[in-house]
């Protein structure tokens, strides 16, 4: 496919895809100028599900605020929970026990693994393949069913506490957990042989969408977009946090730099997960999870930074306090807000078609972009 | 002449009834299909199986507000979907299911069948166009390059056969074929044609009549992930139905002309009991590998699809065309 011959490069038109479009999963808007089928100018609009977390973070308490951590991304929820309790932790010198680091790494990379399956099936029904998406869901479903048992909740878990955690895991979460691994691992080689060797879904994907690393750093992308254009970059490893650096596994980095790129790291890191969660379990402490006896959150006047590596990419967490009981500035770093808007630039001169399914593999999740 | 025109009459009616019938069974077929391959139950509330669920949803579609927005043109809009259910019905006039069960027989029925599918795409065009809507044109756009491209080698493979079979009789067609699958046109062993490469022309028309129907992995007309519903997006109540019954009747029309053509109409494979029982079997089987194809595959492109048809399946069928010339010239 060569770009296109303009006869006319005046006659153009504007199509508005959303805020309410199937292919934006949410409500973003992309104002596109059209010339056809291709893209001449594209504009992304966010803003229409902004809830001002921010702003919410510095009028509420530290223990208030935890639960809206994970109303920013419903599809990976604890991996932000979990970036915020690891700053509190640190600025209010609050000491966890080791239990409770090894149960947060477990839950965090099932909820990589569930997050990562959501957007396995979305991103094929976005190629017009409607039954991954059930299979898929299917497997995400017994880990939303494992989670549910032990925080309470679906999607929107507030399961993580300063210090600890609200509630220990029994004997029955690990055994689902263990039996989990196996079934995970039979259903990817499913998955491969259904989507991946598929013929028209190889084609759509080589060689569409190249990002090149340049435009990852001038954007600050981060995730499986940055490890998809070669960029060896996992906060997990870089700059290792929680019990981490206890457990043996790969970063995937793939060099195409183009959508199937960005599709494999992915799904190599479910089996990456797997393994993490394999040796969590097998390395489980016992004791307590929660610290002996419970004093005040009293956070020093400073400046304080913490990032973790949610399902999207790289997510930071700054922390800015007067010695109050709210913080006098939150910022909340969100990795899709900076994968997102590399989409304007790179997807001039790309057909409608191609565009989608390249803002498919993005991974966007809106509600974490206008958090 | 005037018991002709009744026959005629009779058999619309029933063509109408067994297009109606199909469409909205056909409906419930996929559904429960894709449910079993999605390991999901499907329809299965309302009567045995869910089978009372296409009439409710008849039901539920005609007692809905017929909008029309605003700025549309009002009578094209109207036209499209009668455009799109009308010729696909009219087709089944001349299919032969059986030797006796036939509307009309004509010794131009195969032209005849081809210039109605070709009317469908004038009604996604015309829907497209008069919709007034940004997606609905890029869609209509889509479905008339695609319907040119496709029924080019739809063509010359049908060429081939009515070469083979030395008529355009769709039941001269079928005859040809009699006394067991050997001697079905998709199989080459047949007595003064050693043709290799028919089976690569039944999937040639197979891949065609997929595109032609619209159908998943072609289905750019009505790519809802980038257009939304394509041309039938500001289609709400029985214009809608109209279009979603078109489709599955140009379903049936493909199955039954892939039947015709290759598949020896209502012959049996062993030369017993040929019957109508055979023909029916025969487009079922064939129209369950179109659902189970839609819910495997993802979707082409727009270029993919018209690269594969002019770069590969023109030159191939137009290959076989002059083979099948020459080694009927021989033999």
């Amino acid at each position: 496919m060569s770009a296109p011959i303009r006869i006319r490069p005046d006659e153009t038109f504007t199509l508005n895809v959303g805020p309410q479009h199937p292919a934006t999963h949410g409500v973003l808007r992309v104002k596109m100028e059209m010339d056809g089928e291709y893209i001449v100018n594209a504009e992304t609009v966010i803003g229409y599900i902004h809830r001002m977390h921010e702003k919410m973070g510095e009028l509420k308490t530290y223990p208030q605020f935890l639960m809206n951590l994970s109303r920013m991304d419903y599809l990976g929820a604890l991996g932000y929970s979990h970036g915020h309790v690891l700053l509190i932790e640190k600025a209010a010198g609050i000491e966890v026990p080791e239990r409770a680091e090894y149960i947060r790494a477990i839950t965090v990379e099932l909820n990589r693994i569930a997050s990562h399956l959501f957007w396995f099936g979305a991103f094929v029904m976005d190629l017009g393949g409607f039954s991954p998406l059930m299979y898929a869901l299917q497997d995400r479903e017994y880990i939303l069913d494992m989670l549910e048992a032990v925080t309470g909740s679906r999607l929107t878990y507030s399961y993580y506490r300063f210090g600890g955690l609200y509630n220990d895991v029994d004997d029955d979460f690990i055994a689902a957990a263990r039996r989990f691994i196996p079934r995970m691992r039979t259903s990817m080689k499913k998955y491969h042989k259904l989507v991946t060797g598929n013929i028209i879904f190889k084609k759509r994907l080589e060689g569409i969408a190249p990002l090149s690393p340049e435009i990852i750093r001038k954007y600050g992308a981060t995730g499986a977009v940055a490890r998809g254009s070669g960029i060896n970059f996992d906060v997990r490893k870089n700059e290792p946090y929680s019990v981490y650096p206890e457990f043996d596994f790969d970063i995937p980095v793939f060099h195409e730099c183009d959508s199937l790129a960005r599709y494999k790291v992915r799904m190599a890191e479910i089996e990456q997960s797997l393994r993490i969660i394999e040796q969590g379990l097998d390395k489980l402490p016992g004791g307590p999870i929660m610290p002996e006896k419970k004093k005040p959150i009293k956070i020093a006047p400073g400046d304080y930074y913490q990032a973790v590596e949610t399902a999207r990419g790289s997510f930071g967490i700054r922390l800015v306090s007067d010695g109050g009981k709210t913080p006098y500035r939150l910022k909340l770093r969100s990795p899709t807000y900076s994968n997102m808007h590399l989409f304007d630039e790179s997807c001039r001169g790309m057909l409608i078609m191609d565009a989608l399914a390249f803002m498919g593999s993005l991974d966007l999740v809106i509600p974490e972009i206008d958090r | 002449m005037s018991l002709t025109l009744l026959n005629v009459i009779v058999a619309v009616f029933i063509a109408i009834a067994f297009a109606a019938l199909n469409a909205a069974y056909l409906v419930w077929a996929e559904r429960r299909g894709a449910a079993r391959i999605q390991r999901r139950p499907g329809p299965n509330i309302n009567g045995p199986f869910g089978l009372f669920q296409p009439p409710l949803d008849g039901v539920k579609l005609m007692a809905k507000q017929l909008l029309i927005p605003g700025d549309v043109d009002k009578i094209l809009f109207m036209v499209a979907p009668v455009l799109a259910m009308a010729p696909a019905i009219t087709s089944f006039v001349t299919i032969p299911f059986s030797s006796h069960i036939v509307g009309h027989n004509m010794h131009i029925g195969i032209l005849l069948v081809f210039a109605f599918a070709s009317m469908g795409g004038m009604a996604l065009l015309l829907a497209g166009w008069s919709s007034r809507n940004k997606y609905s044109v890029m869609s209509s756009v889509r479905a008339v390059s695609q319907a040119i491209a496709y029924e080019i080698p739809m063509l010359i493979t049908a060429i081939t056969i009515v070469m083979i079979t030395g008529t355009t009789d769709l039941m001269g067609i079928v005859k040809a074929q009699t006394g067991g699958f050997w001697h079905w046109n998709i199989f080459p062993f047949k007595a003064g044609l050693f043709n290799p490469l028919m089976l690569m022309s039944f999937l040639i028309f197979f891949i065609c009549s997929l595109a032609e129907t619209n159908r998943a992995p072609f289905d750019l007309g009505e790519a809802e992930s980038e257009l939304v519903a394509g041309f039938h997006t500001e289609y709400g109540s029985m214009g809608f139905g109209l279009f979603f019954m078109g489709e599955y009747a140009n379903i049936v029309i493909g199955a039954s002309l892939t039947t015709i053509l290759f598949l020896g109409g209502w012959d049996c494979p062993f030369g017993l009991f040929p019957g109508v029982w055979w023909f029916l079997l025969k487009i079922y089987l064939l129209i369950a590998t179109f659902i189970w194809i839609r819910w495997t595959f993802p979707r082409t492109t727009i270029y993919g699809l018209l690269n594969l048809s002019w770069k590969i399946l023109i030159p191939a069928s137009l290959f076989n065309l002059l083979l099948t010339a020459g080694l009927l010239k021989v033999f």
